[in-house]
């Protein structure tokens, strides 16, 4: 069909662009331009008239030496005037030439309305679609004020041509992202909906996106959404190939509306009406399925068109989070497709996977691919592929695997990519702190990074190590020892300069018995390096010599010769005189017992959360890392924890004191006395939400709660006998929420109506809860911190009471945390005959709970696997003789004692059933751990 | 969504350039001129998806024409990536000769099938309908 030869190819204008293409330089190019310019203004000016056809053709030219980037400064009015045109292909160009030229705050707006308004009301699809693209592509607020009302109308309305109301329903996304406040809520909303429905694939792709981007903001409004999407969905998947006629795409049956509704559907948690469920699952697994199916074609479009629905699938796997075996699966497909030989799905494989290792259900079944991954790092010939290896070894790292994945960055790191070496640089730092269970590893992969990418360490890495290192007494040696060997470079890094100034300023006492190390030895060494640095870190090496003066007076003499030089005491730079002359005058005058209070060793550093975590955090942007966000991989956490746990404050009962906000509550009576007039004393009678609970037996992470307003996600960690819960609010209007406040209380309390406790003593739990902001924004998250302390083992798990204003109504929602006796497992690995022993130990009747009972869900090892680590206890490989079955081990940390634990789940997948037998030293924890354990299967 | 879709050819010249987001008309030399080198610059085996500031390019090379299209990061890269070779089909459906001389068809094409950065039509015939209503108007 070539279409220039139909009748109205413009002569002029192949000609013009004819000559545009031979101009052999830049200059003539310009000069052509300039020329027809000129000639087109004179045109536009003229006395005579020009007809609608040169109209058409001058605009076009114009709109053709916009698009080679030059500036076009007038035709304006000359486009507009063709928007009256009856012609369509002189109102068609009248309207590009204003899409692509016009600024949404021209003054020419009114005109163009005026021009908009004839098509809107012509009952002509094609000029109406024109006009509605205008409106679209535009999108002036004058403009949408002026046609924000019909839009609905047409979209809904019956006797509506599809093509306009694709071209509406676009029309309409834009006007409510741009301004909302023109287009409320109304009854046209239920009939979006149902344009789901539509017989017409192409009108329903359009209401896709726009139901899409309307749920999003107020996804209440469209809830009916999900179940006609499932529907529709589902008719798409289930059909053979040619039912879908124009819509199947090498094979596959409407590709781009399945993404599309896939994509809404992730707008929502994954529905609760069972049927409705099953249906949505069917299809994920159908989807599942076709990937392994032999292909229908073998061009790349077939393969590519099928991938994107599955990636797409994938997507909504990961984020409802609650089907195990879809999540394994999916697992699987990805592992498949990282060794593909198609560039693209290598990345989009190592993209995906990166979020379901954030999934505690597929963590697991992640790691098992990283010998794959860790192959990608070195062997893909594309950096941004590498990089999103680097990002996945991230995400799946850990305690397991660090040392192995620290290593492969490490060495990654030499041959990396200048523009990603920061980043790795930051996650090395960040992995090595993290799981480091022997510190001395931790300070040799700090002192590693300086040694091969110095130049990235940034200031957040090397003050980081400091503080750890002040703050661990037992690497503090080790650490001194290091840096002075590394010191011994020739040539080494500022960076390491400034670490070993510091920690030999600090401790360089430690290793100066050894004569090889000795206190001149030390002094000497860091002085040769000197006179290589820049200001700042001689500054600091001046603080670390009058620390040597310090710590070691048989140098006393030598440094203070060397502070007495020229070249220090008339230091052109003010900051290295002041410092030396002080120091000096400090160390003359100074008894030695005034200078061993002045140069103290450093005090601990508060912990606080680590600013290498932050500064990665603002590297990406925000929601660009949803694995940190994890509470899987806290960082801060899970130090703040160690650090309790090693060192509790003496002469405080709570071990959290120090961590408690500056503004803390008003005493518990008052707030009572307070309550005694408002209405909150007076709630109505509250049920406790335990809806899931259970769900998170297994897993520290999730949604517990989520109403029309509000929803509560979890992120919690535990350590031993403590743990941190992290309490997500979310507003899920747009109106704030007022005197927000949430508390925490034991059951028993609850019924007290002791509502505003901010801290509850419960014989066995302490729990400390800080305030929450009184306010929450409309679609704004709050944090809340809990501080849990287990003191001895507990069966009540403790209850959130939560109080908001909304509208003018008081809220009063009750949720049950999800705080249960095996949070304080720690994993213990044993040897077949160690563990057989132990459970003879245990041999007494009392101390031994068995319960049988029916499988609720399929009976899947790698789920059941899955469960049992989730559960806390380490998973024991070979005790069992029998391999189906699984056998783990714990110990339970309180803050009175410690409670060993031996467990054994024997599924029969004839009979569908499990028996599960628990063995500990109390009778208590047995049953309570059977209780717990047993509901999850 | 998507931002903007771009054609471009071997030398870097813009052949055509649409816009979904608001970007002032200054910035857009630069910014296609950055574009285009940051695609141009890749090999073969490279893959199609590129991080590019706060977005994502996506881009397919026909002979020595490449089109280039800046979604945003929720975008599925694949179909996107699909799209471009729809749209390519659909141009190839209807025009036998150098596309540069129509112009203003490629865009109504566009226009059928993307509107405001979202897909709306992929059914080759429809997307072809209205212009093959147009030349049946200037035939007869």
């Amino acid at each position: 069909m070539p279409a220039v030869s139909k009748g109205d190819g413009m002569r002029g204008l192949a000609v013009f662009i004819s000559d545009i293409r031979n101009c052999k330089s830049k200059e003539a190019e310009i000069k052509r331009i300039n020329k027809e310019l000129a000639n087109i203004r004179s045109k536009f000016k003229g006395d005579k008239a020009l007809d609608g056809y040169s109209k058409k053709k001058y605009v076009c030219k114009l709109l053709f030496i916009f698009l080679l980037g030059h500036d076009i400064d007038f035709g304006h009015m000359e486009a507009v005037n063709l928007l009256s045109s009856n012609k369509y292909t002189e109102k068609q160009i009248g309207y590009l030439f204003i899409s692509v030229l016009v600024n949404s705050n021209s003054d020419l707006i009114r005109l163009i309305n005026n021009g908009i308004k004839n098509d809107l009301a012509s009952r002509n699809p094609t000029f109406m679609n024109l006009a509605l693209h205008c409106i679209a592509n535009v999108g002036s607020r004058e403009m949408a004020e002026a046609f924000a009302s019909q839009i609905p109308n047409i979209l809904v309305a019956g006797d509506t041509m599809d093509s306009v109301k694709q071209s509406a329903a676009l029309c309409l996304l834009r006007l409510n992202r741009m301004s909302p406040d023109l287009v409320p809520m109304g009854e046209w909303t239920a009939r979006v909906v149902h344009l789901l429905n539509d017989q017409h694939l192409g009108v329903v792709t359009a209401a896709t996106s726009l139901i899409t981007n309307l749920a999003q903001k107020s996804p209440d409004d469209f809830k009916t959404a999900v179940s006609l999407a499932v529907a529709r969905l589902s008719r798409i998947v289930t059909s053979a190939s040619i039912d879908l006629q124009d819509y199947t795409y090498y094979f596959v049956a409407a590709p781009w509306l399945s993404v599309k509704l896939l994509r809404l559907l992730q707008c929502y948690p994954p529905p609760e009406d069972a049927a409705l469920r099953s249906r949505l699952t069917e299809c994920l697994e159908t989807i599942l399925n076709k990937a392994q199916e032999p292909p229908k074609s073998k061009k790349v479009q077939h393969s590519n068109a099928k991938n994107a629905i599955l990636f797409e699938a994938i997507s909504l796997i990961i984020l409802h989070d609650s089907e195990p075996t879809l999540l394994v699966r999916a697992c699987n497909q990805l592992g498949q497709f990282l060794q593909h030989r198609e560039t693209n799905l290598r990345y989009l494989a190592l993209e995906s996977m990166c979020t379901l290792a954030s999934s505690e259900f597929s963590h697991e079944a992640v790691k098992t691919h990283i010998d794959t991954v860790i192959n990608a790092l070195k062997t893909e010939r594309d950096v941004s592929v590498r990089q999103r290896a680097v990002d996945l070894l991230y995400a799946m790292c850990d305690r397991s695997n660090a040392k192995q994945i620290v290593a492969e960055m490490l060495s990654y790191l030499e041959t990396a990519d200048y523009s990603i070496r920061e980043e790795i640089v930051l996650k090395v730092a960040i992995l090595a702190e993290k799981y480091a269970v022997d510190y001395t590893w931790y300070v040799d992969t700090i002192l590693n990074l300086i040694r091969i990418a110095g130049d990235y360490v940034s200031e957040e890495v090397w003050y980081r190590v400091i503080q750890i290192v002040i703050n661990r007494d037992e690497v503090q040696g080790y650490a001194a020892k290091t840096v002075f060997e590394a010191l011994q470079a020739p040539a080494c890094h500022e960076n390491l300069v400034k670490v070993g100034g510091y920690i030999l300023g600090e401790f360089g006492n430690l290793i100066a018995g050894d004569s090889r190390s000795s206190p001149l030895v030390q002094f000497n060494l860091l002085h040769s390096k000197f006179h290589l640095c820049s200001v700042p870190t001689r500054a600091l090496l001046l603080s670390a010599y009058i620390k040597f003066i310090n710590l070691f007076p048989e140098v006393k003499t030598t440094i203070q010769d060397v502070l007495r030089s020229d070249s220090q005491l008339r230091n052109a730079d003010v900051e290295l005189q002041q410092r030396a002359v002080e120091y000096l005058r400090l160390s003359c005058i100074a008894s030695t017992d005034i200078l061993a209070t002045v140069l103290e060793e450093m005090p601990p550093f508060p912990e606080r959360e680590s600013s290498i975590l932050a500064k990665l955090k603002k590297k990406k942007g925000p929601g660009h890392l949803p694995d940190i966000d994890d509470a899987r991989r806290n960082v801060n956490g899970s130090t703040e924890h160690s650090e309790n746990a090693e060192a509790p404050k003496t002469g405080s009962n709570h071990p959290f004191t120090d961590l408690m906000s500056v503004n803390s509550p008003p005493p518990v009576a008052n707030s009572l006395l307070v309550d005694v007039f408002s209405d909150i004393s007076t709630p109505a009678p509250v049920d406790v939400c335990e809806e899931n609970f259970s769900r998170f037996v297994c897993k520290n992470n999730g949604v517990i709660f989520e109403n029309q307003l509000l929803q509560i996600g979890l992120k919690s960690e535990y350590r031993q006998n403590l743990g941190r819960m992290y309490v997500f609010f979310g507003n899920k209007t747009s109106t704030q929420f007022l005197s927000f406040s949430s508390s925490v209380a034991s059951q028993d309390s609850l019924k007290a109506h002791i509502l505003s406790a901010t801290c509850v003593l419960s014989p066995q739990l302490n729990v400390h809860a800080k305030t929450v902001d009184p306010i929450i924004e409309g679609g704004a998250q709050v944090q809340q911190i809990l501080n849990i302390e287990c003191v001895s083992d507990f069966t009540d798990a403790p209850v959130l009471t939560i109080q908001f204003r909304y509208g003018g109504a008081l809220q009063n929602i009750t949720v049950k945390l999800p705080v249960m006796l095996n949070k304080f497992f720690q994993p213990t690995e044993m040897t077949s005959q160690d563990f057989f022993q132990r459970w003879k130990q245990l041999g007494a009747p009392q101390q031994e709970v068995q319960k049988i009972f029916k499988a609720k869900h399929p009976m899947d090892s790698e789920v059941t696997k899955a469960k049992i680590l989730g559960f806390g206890v380490a998973l024991l490989d070979g005790v069992d003789p029998n391999p189906a079955n699984f056998v783990g081990a714990g110990v339970i940390h309180t803050k009175s004692t410690q409670v060993g634990c031996l467990l054994r789940l024997e599924p029969n997948t004839q009979a569908e059933m499990y028996r599960l037998t628990l063995r500990t030293s109390r009778d208590s924890v047995s049953q309570r751990l059977c209780d717990l354990l047993s509901d999850q299967f | 969504m998507i931002k903007f879709i771009l054609m471009v050819n071997r030398q870097g010249q813009t052949r055509l350039s649409r816009y979904y987001t608001p970007v002032e008309l200054s910035r857009r030399a630069l910014l296609e001129a950055d574009v285009v080198r940051c695609c141009l610059s890749r090999k073969k085996d490279q893959c199609s998806f590129v991080e590019y500031k706060d977005f994502k390019l996506v881009y397919r090379q026909y002979a020595a024409l490449y089109i280039v299209v800046g979604v945003t990061d929720s975008e599925n890269e694949l179909s996107v990536y699909e799209l471009v070779h729809n749209f390519v089909e659909v141009l190839d459906k209807y025009f036998s000769r150098v596309i540069m001389f129509n112009l203003d068809r490629v865009h109504i094409i566009l226009d059928e099938m993307i509107q405001n950065g979202h897909i709306v039509e992929t059914n080759k015939s429809r997307i072809l309908a209205p212009l093959n209503a147009l030349d049946k108007m200037a035939d007869g």
